[in-house]
Order: C-alpha cells, then structure tokens, then sequence
C-alpha cells in the first residue's frame, strides 16, 4: 500500500464498516446460493439473509459507542448512526418475514429479492454514517436503487412496471438535483465534508443567492426521498404498484434513512445557516401535513391512502428538524422508530388480505372484518388509532415529542398546525375502523397468515402498546443519539 | 387508608376487561361485568368515607417515577370536587351494565369490554393530578365510546360517532399544545399542582386558556359548540348515553375547575362575562329546543345543553355558592340525566319507539314506571325537595350575589326546564291515547309491561340519590367547602407579573 493511499484510510477504517461490509457481502454471497440451492428448498435464501442482518446487528452492537470516525472523516460510527442502524436493521428483518408467504402468492418468488432488500439496507447504513456530501450520496444511490427494480418486481403487473418507470425516471431526476446542490455546496465552501463545511459556513461569508439555491437543491432533493410536498408525487403510484412488502419497507426503511442524512446535513453541516434553511423545511413540513392528509381522505385504495399519509407522517417528522434543536432531532429519531412498528404493522396486515384472488388493496375489502376476524381486526384496529395518534399508543408519544420540541423552541404556530392537521388525519384512519366494525362483511374473508407474518405483527403490535404506555426508555435513548449541536 | 386505592379503582375496570376475553357465554359475560363494577363501586365507598373534609390538600396520592425523560409522574389524588365524581362515575357505571342487560345482543362481549375500558379512563381523568396523564386518560376515552356508539347505536350511529369523534378530537388536540406551553412555562413540570401555583404572564394566560376552553367547551357543550351532542345521544344505546350525560359532560366543567380557574385566573376573570352570557344563550336556546323536540332522547339531550349553562354560569360566578351550586348540579345532572335515559331506555326495548306521540298510555298501563319517570322529571325540573332545586337554588345565589338581572334569566330557564318536562310527563303517561284501543299493546302491537326487578334496583338505586341530595345536601356540599374555598382563592388571587403583552 502505498503511502498516499495510505494518508486517506487505515486498515483499522475497515472495522468501521464491517456491518455494511458484511450485508453487502452476504448479498454478493446470496445471489450464488440462489443458483445452488434447489427450488423446493427456496427459504435457505431468507433464512441467510435474516442471519446476515443479524450477524451485522451484533457487529454494530459490539462497534456501539466507538465514536470512530473512519476513512479521513468521510463515515462515523456514533450513536445516531446506531440508533438508525437498528430502525433499518428491524425494518428489513421484518420486510423479509413479511415477504416470505407474498412473493409465493405473487409467484416473483425469486431469490434477487432478498438480495436487492440486502443491498438497500446496506445503502440505508452508509447513509446513516456517512459526514461527507460523496459517502451520503453514494449511500442514497446504493439505498435506492434496489428499491426501483423492487418496485417494479411485480413482472407480470401493468401497475408494478409503471411505478417502477415513474420512481426511476423521477428517482434520476431528484438525484441529478441533489448533485447539483452537494456541488454548488461545493463550490461555496472547498469541501464535502459536512464538519469542513460547516466551520466555512461559520467563517467565510456564504449567505449570497448562490448559497440559497444549493439550499433549495438540497431540500429538493432530499424532500423527494422522504416524499414531502411538493415532491411527493411519485410516493402514491410506486406505493400502490410495488409488492405490499416492498412498500411496507420503502415507507419505513429508505425514508427514515434519508431523515438520517437530511437531519445529518442540515444539522450538522448547515446549521450555521439555520435561519436559511429553516423557512423551506417548515414550508415542505406544513405542505406535507396539510396535502398528504387531506388528499389521503379521499382515496379508495388503502396502499393509496397509506402512502398520502405517509406524505402526512413526514410531515411531522420534518417539523422535529425545523425545530432545529438536539430535542428535536431526538423527537424525529423516537417518531421514525415507532413509524416503523406502526407502518410494518399495518402493511403486515394489508399483505394478509392478499390471498389467491383476493387483492385486499381497497379500502371497502375491510368491510366487517371485525366481525369475522375479531383479533386482527383488533391489532389493525390498534395500529390504526397509533397511527392517527390516540393514546395510549406509541403514535400519541411520537406526535407529543415532536411537539414538546416545537413549542420548546417557541414555535406554537406549527404545532397548532400540525395538532389540527391530525385531526383531519384521524378521520380517514377513523373510518377503516367504522368499516371494520360498524358494517356487515360483504363476503367471506380469507386472510394469508404465516408464521412470519404473524411475529411481525406480535412484535409491533407489542411495540406500538409498549412505546405507548412507558416510553421513557427510548425517549432517553434517542436523546443520547441524538448528536451535539 | 391502603396507599392504592386510587389505582385499584381505576384498574379494576381494565383487568374485568380482560377476563372477559376468556369467556364466551354472554350471561356469564354480563354477570362478569356487574360483578367487576359492583366491586369498583364498593371500593369508592371506603374513598368517600376515608375522605378528610377538613383540608383542602389532595389525598389518596399516589406518585411514581413514569416517564423521567420528561419529568412526567404517575401521580394520582382527589380533592373535595373530584372525590364526588370518581363516585358518581363509579355508581353509574353499575347501572350501566343493568341497563344494558337486555339492550345489548350483539356482541356482548365488545360492549362490556368497551364499556369497562371507558369506565377506567374515566375514573382515571378524575384523579390524574399529572397532566400527562390527565391527557392521556381523557383521550383513551375516545375510542371506547366511538365504538359504543358506532357499533351498538341506532340506525344513522357511523355518522354520529365519527363526528363525535373528531369533534371532541379537534377540541382536544389544542389543549395539547396549551399543555406543552404551559409545561416550559412552569419550568419542565407536568405536576397540576406545581402548575397552579406558578405565575404566567397575562397574554400567556389568554392564549393558553383559550386553547384548554375550547377542549372543555366542546365536551360540555357549551353553545356554539353543542351539535354534536343530540346526534350522539339519539344514536348512542342507553348504556352511551348515560356515560354520555352522567360522566363525559362533567368532564368539561371539571376541566373549567381544575385548570382553567386555577392556573389561569386573570383570563378566566377577563372572560368571566363572555362566557356567562354564553351559558345564558344556552340555557334558554337549550329549553326552546327541548320543548320543539318530538324525539325523548333529543329532548334530553337538548335539556343538557340548557342544564350544563347552569353549571358554566356557576363556574364563573367566582364565589362559593355559585360555584358549589355548580359542582352540585354536576353530581345532579349525573344522576337525574342518567336516569332519564335509562327510563327512556327501559320503555324503548318494549316498544322501539321514541316518538312522545307513540306514547301516552304510561300512567294506566305501566303505572310504577310512569311514577319513576314523574320523580325523575321534577328533579329534572329542579322540584323542591329532589336534588335539582339543591344545585338550582344555589348557583342562584351566587348569581344574584354577582349581578341581580341573571335572576331573571335563570329563572326564565327553570321555567322553561318546567315546560318541556311536564310537557314530556304529559305526553308520555297521560296523552290522549290516540288509538283508542285497551290490552296490553301499544299502538304498533308491541306487548308492554311494568318496570322488572333488574330495572327496579337500578332506578331505586338512582332515586335514593335524589332524595338523599335533595334533603341533606350538606352530606355531599361538605365534601367540598374547603376544596371550593381554596378554589376560589386561587381564583380570585391575580397571578400575572404585570401586563405581559
């Protein structure tokens, strides 16, 4: 090794990255063992790709708290890089049981798709460690990518292959901008680095037009991943053509991971220009709250309407980054946890309704089911309210933090907003369970349960009640996660 | 007294409920549930006769680390106003289970569950003294009576309680946010005691008690706020409405006590005025529309509305008549309210109709019913001698004590209270009997018949109090002399450290 290489990195940097190395290499690995193994014996490919997921947990764990800060200070090991490790690492684990029965039913039962699942978690991770404009990039590119030919995964579907088309061909696009920001950052600055950056941001005198715009790139571009409006455009169509499992985890799993970045940039390295960013994030925020929950009213589809009210859910988390505070980036970080119990939760039982010719994505498929399937009714029933954010569920204490650091900051006007918007969002969630309870059933339900559906379910359910009713320990960990400012 | 009272009533509901999933059988279910809240209303006894009348100072406290994170406490105590209505909420939720023993078919299991899971939440937003957990228990309720009333209500139920639901959601949600300011403004403290004595500036207090009125406003209801009332209650079965009238109402005007008078007093002094005049325009625009009411349960439900303007006006009289009378006539609205709906009850499971041109054959055919359902409209009415002209008579007092023109409007709507009782009595027992025809029919064929031994206990249950209230008031107004004196010193005492605008 030469010793200019040797400048930028040191072997010892590799053990930084040794749970991404290992989910990355496990997927490379997989994609053999799917040729090997032989059609009947098709779970080896899950089974592994659930091992690998945690053989990497317990890597990260054992690498928890290191604080090292690897490869000239492109990627960090810290604590909120852990703490979104461990959203991503039950984000997948849980895509991946979800999946197992579904992908038989849609008969796309193909080993690719565990793998690709693999190589977006491990994006997902670079993502959450990366303090360099190039590492986060590369992360969103390796995370998303997968995620499109996921989308379109459903071959045989017209839908499938034309939310695949939109989100790659917008996907680009949103992409190209985001470049197109990182390097007028660049350009202002001398740096990538979010620490370098921030400290020009500090000294030198950046605040003309040119620093606005690469501010409203950046916005533009991470907005799109987390489908904040106005950018969100794409999130209904590749919601409601992808496989459920896939949206399920695109909604719980690439988005919390581009909150990890966009809360990573804004906080760490613009934060010296909070005032200039401030506006546009809060602008996105209150659009996203107020166009994704009422749009979400009128949908018939449910994966439709799970998506709008996801653009709502961003919403809300965006306002923890306006905030601008470590109390608000804690309240992001505990409400993207919980989001991703609810949401799993949730779509776990949207992918039970999928069964032989049932498609089980309307929202009038739920008629009666309190009737007929008392316990399921019951956890939907459940996720449902945490969704909208009735106590005592976990979405009540996501939705409080969120404003405890709002109003902290002496913002009340948003949290007046956002309180009211949820209250138009209970309504839509309200009325799944109107139909679930106060209709007879149209007809006889047929629901596709599997053992691994089944722990996903126990487990957020479980979750949701739990973060709910004492959620003290999590708030504190997401508060010691939470980074410096 | 045992340090866990408190909790065991509030929990004794939850763990009923949950035994009630292991079992099928729905008489056993029903059997269950009585036996669950008779127990819960034994255990309130021991809390009203441990009570100690001679301080004002909370007791049964209960206090536990919850959520350190945010200096949130599990921490629970009743004073001499809230000891009263973690009784009544106990009592009524006994007759809540009598009065759905036939009414309720389908489903039972749900419904007791529900119902259960309510009365814990209820209980629980009496004796919260962390707000938190006040929140937390006042919203929980929401989904256990948006289901009662959605699944065992009348025939237009889904409407009624999806606007039930986000009615009383949209109101809430801003106290929410006024909980979170006043929580920064105290120094990081959900503690209701701590908040009380803290000192906010005016304009603070003005927007803050803004927010936390139209949570109360909404679930009392104060007019403008009051539509979403008869809907519930035409739709809701016995069961809803009596937690409806007895329980939930009170909940807005405890909130006007517990918070609003005592952590905001120069705001609710500077509106005092608005909202007296707000509570007149709903006592009398509450008895014109009961009397224009074919509907008993609407007629009811409008004669609340006129009912709960008493009790706001007293609130805001600020002495200690007005506001005495007040938590009186809570306690009274409780049970006469409750026992109207039940006897409305009872008579719509033999005929399925509520219609008051339906009836008028209650005096000669169903005489024992017919004179329970007399006491419960003079009490109503606030006839001397029953409870109501107890309450009435006092936030008289207090009223005349204040402004002696109010004299006249309350007298206008004891009046009124008069006109649309009697003329409910009226056509109930001894309208023409329309159809002419004798036997044991009424007009539409549906075999009637005289009040039963499970509804018997039930209304004798709730006359007792009635009497018991009517002639020895002093039995339930000593409860909370000291609690309401040391209301209304916090109430008149001014808080604010100069104009803070």
């Amino acid at each position: 090794m030469n010793s200019e290489v040797a400048a930028f990195f040191s072997p010892g940097d590799f053990l930084a990255i040794l749970p991404e190395m290992v989910i990355a290499g496990m997927a490379c690995l997989l994609l053999l063992v799917d040729i090997a193994v032989p059609r009947t014996k098709k779970c080896v490919v899950p089974a592994l790709a659930v091992l690998s997921v945690a053989v990497a947990a317990w890597f990260s764990y054992e690498l928890a708290g290191s604080g090292v800060s690897a490869f000239s200070g492109m990627f960090v090991l810290d604590g909120y890089s852990d703490f979104f490790k461990l959203i991503f690492y039950i984000v997948a684990v849980f895509a991946i049981l979800v999946s197992l029965r579904y992908i038989r039913t849609e008969e796309i039962d193909l080993g690719e798709y565990y793998v690709l699942l693999l190589f977006s978690l491990s994006g997902m991770m670079i993502m959450a460690s990366g303090t360099d404009l190039l590492t986060i990039y590369l992360g969103l590119e390796l995370a998303s990518l997968p995620v499109y030919a996921l989308v379109g995964f459903l071959q045989k579907s017209r839908k499938s292959n034309e939310a695949a088309m939109k989100y790659i061909i917008l996907g680009a696009f949103s992409s190209a901008i985001l470049l197109y920001g990182i390097s007028l950052i660049y350009g202002l600055t001398g740096t990538t680095q979010l620490a370098a950056i921030s400290a020009a941001l500090v000294t030198g005198d950046v605040n003309g037009p040119l620093f606005t715009l690469a501010v409203i790139m950046l916005v533009a571009g991470f907005g799109f991943k987390v489908a904040g409006f106005p950018f969100h455009m794409w999130a209904p169509d590749a919601y409601e053509g992808a496989p459920t499992p896939i949206t399920a985890f695109m909604a719980a799993g690439p988005k919390a991971a581009a909150f990890a970045v966009i809360m990573r940039v804004f906080l760490e390295g613009l934060y010296p220009a909070y005032d200039s960013w401030q506006m546009a994030i809060a602008a996105v925020a209150v659009g996203s709250m107020v166009v994704g929950n009422i749009t979400a009213i009128l949908q018939t589809s449910i994966k439709r309407m799970l998506a709008f009210s996801s653009v709502g859910h961003a919403g809300y988390a965006l306002l923890g980054l306006v905030a601008g505070s470590e109390e608000g980036m804690a309240s992001v970080m505990f409400y993207l946890f919980v989001y991703a119990f609810m949401n799993l939760g949730i779509f776990g039982i949207v992918i039970m309704m999928r069964k032989d010719s049932q498609s089980g994505d309307q929202i009038s498929h739920y008629t009666g089911l309190g009737k007929s399937n008392r316990l399921t009714a019951l956890a939907m029933l459940i996720f449902l309210f945490s969704l909208a954010g009735i106590p005592p569920t976990a979405g009540f204490i996501a939705k409080f933090y969120v404003f405890m650091a709002l109003i902290n900051k002496g913002m009340v006007g948003l949290a007046v907003i956002a309180a009211l918007m949820s209250a138009v969002a209970a309504y839509y969630y309200i009325r799944i369970v109107m139909l679930m309870y106060m209709r007879e059933p149209e007809k006889e339900f047929a629901l596709a349960s599997s053992r691994g559906l089944l722990c996903v379910l126990i487990i957020a359910l479980a979750a949701v009640v739990a973060l709910g009713v004492y959620p003290g320990y999590f708030i504190d960990l997401a508060r010691y996660a939470a980074f410096p400012l | 007294m045992s340090g866990h009272l408190l909790s065991s009533i509030i929990f004794l509901p939850v763990l009923g409920a949950l035994v009630l999933l292991f079992i099928k059988d729905a008489r056993a279910i029903r059997w269950v549930a009585l036996v669950t809240l008779g127990v819960d209303f034994a255990l309130a006894i021991p809390l009203l006769k441990g009570f100690d009348v001679s301080t004002h100072g909370m007791q049964f406290v209960e206090r536990h680390a919850w959520i350190p994170s945010w200096n949130i406490t599990y921490y629970l105590g009743v004073d001499g106003i809230s000891v009263l209505f973690v009784f009544l909420t106990a009592f009524l939720g006994v007759i809540c289970v009598l009065a759905s023993w036939k009414a309720i078919e389908k489903k039972v299991k749900e419904f007791m569950i529900a119902l259960l899971i309510m009365q814990a939440a209820m209980l629980g937003v009496f004796s919260s003294l962390d707000m938190f957990l006040f929140y937390l228990f006042w919203e929980a309720m929401l989904i256990p009576m948006y289901l009662i009333i959605g699944v065992w209500g009348g025939p237009n139920r889904v409407y009624s309680a999806i606007k039930f639901f986000l009615y009383t959601l949209a109101g809430s949600i801003l106290m929410l946010v006024g909980m979170i300011a006043l929580y920064f403004a105290a120094g990081n403290t959900f503690d209701m005691l701590v908040l009380m004595e803290h000192k906010y500036t005016f304009a603070f207090q003005i927007w803050v008690f803004m927010a936390f009125f139209v949570a109360f406003a909404v679930k009392v209801p104060m007019f403008p706020f009051h539509t979403w009332l008869p809907d519930a209650h035409v739709e809701a079965p016995t069961a809803g409405s009596i937690i409806l009238a007895g329980v939930l109402l009170k909940m807005g005007t405890y909130g006007f006590l517990r918070f609003c008078l005592t952590m905001f007093p120069d705001a609710s002094r500077f509106f005092a005025t608005p909202i007296i005049v707000i509570s007149i325009v709903a006592i009398i625009y509450g008895a014109f529309l009961a009397l224009a009411q074919k509907d008993l349960k609407k007629l009811v439900a409008y004669s609340s509305i006129s009912h709960m303007g008493f009790i706001t006006m007293g609130i805001f009289l600020f002495n200690k008549n007005g506001i005495e009378g007040a938590i009186l006539q809570m306690f009274n609205h409780g049970i006469t309210t409750s026992a109207l709906f039940l006897c409305i009850g009872i008579i719509y499971e033999r005929t399925h109709t509520r219609d008051i041109g339906d009836y008028g054959w209650a005096a000669s055919r169903v005489p024992v019913y017919a004179t329970f359902l007399f006491i419960f409209a003079l009490a109503s009415l606030g006839f001397p001698g029953t409870n109501g002209f107890i309450g009435e008579i006092l936030i008289a007092f207090g009223a005349y004590e204040v402004y002696k023109p109010y004299l006249i409007v309350l007298l206008m709507g004891i009046l009124g209270g008069a006109a649309y009782m009697l003329y409910m009595y009226k056509g109930m027992a001894f309208g023409a009997d329309s159809h002419g025809h004798d036997g044991h029919g009424d007009s539409h064929g549906h075999k009637v018949w005289d009040v039963d031994f499970r509804e018997a206990i039930a209304l004798l249950a709730l006359i007792v109090f009635v009497f018991w209230v009517g002639f020895h008031p002093e039995d339930f107004l000593g409860y909370m002399h000291e609690s309401v004196g040391n209301l209304i010193n916090q109430a008149t005492a001014s808080k604010f450290e100069g104009l803070g605008l």
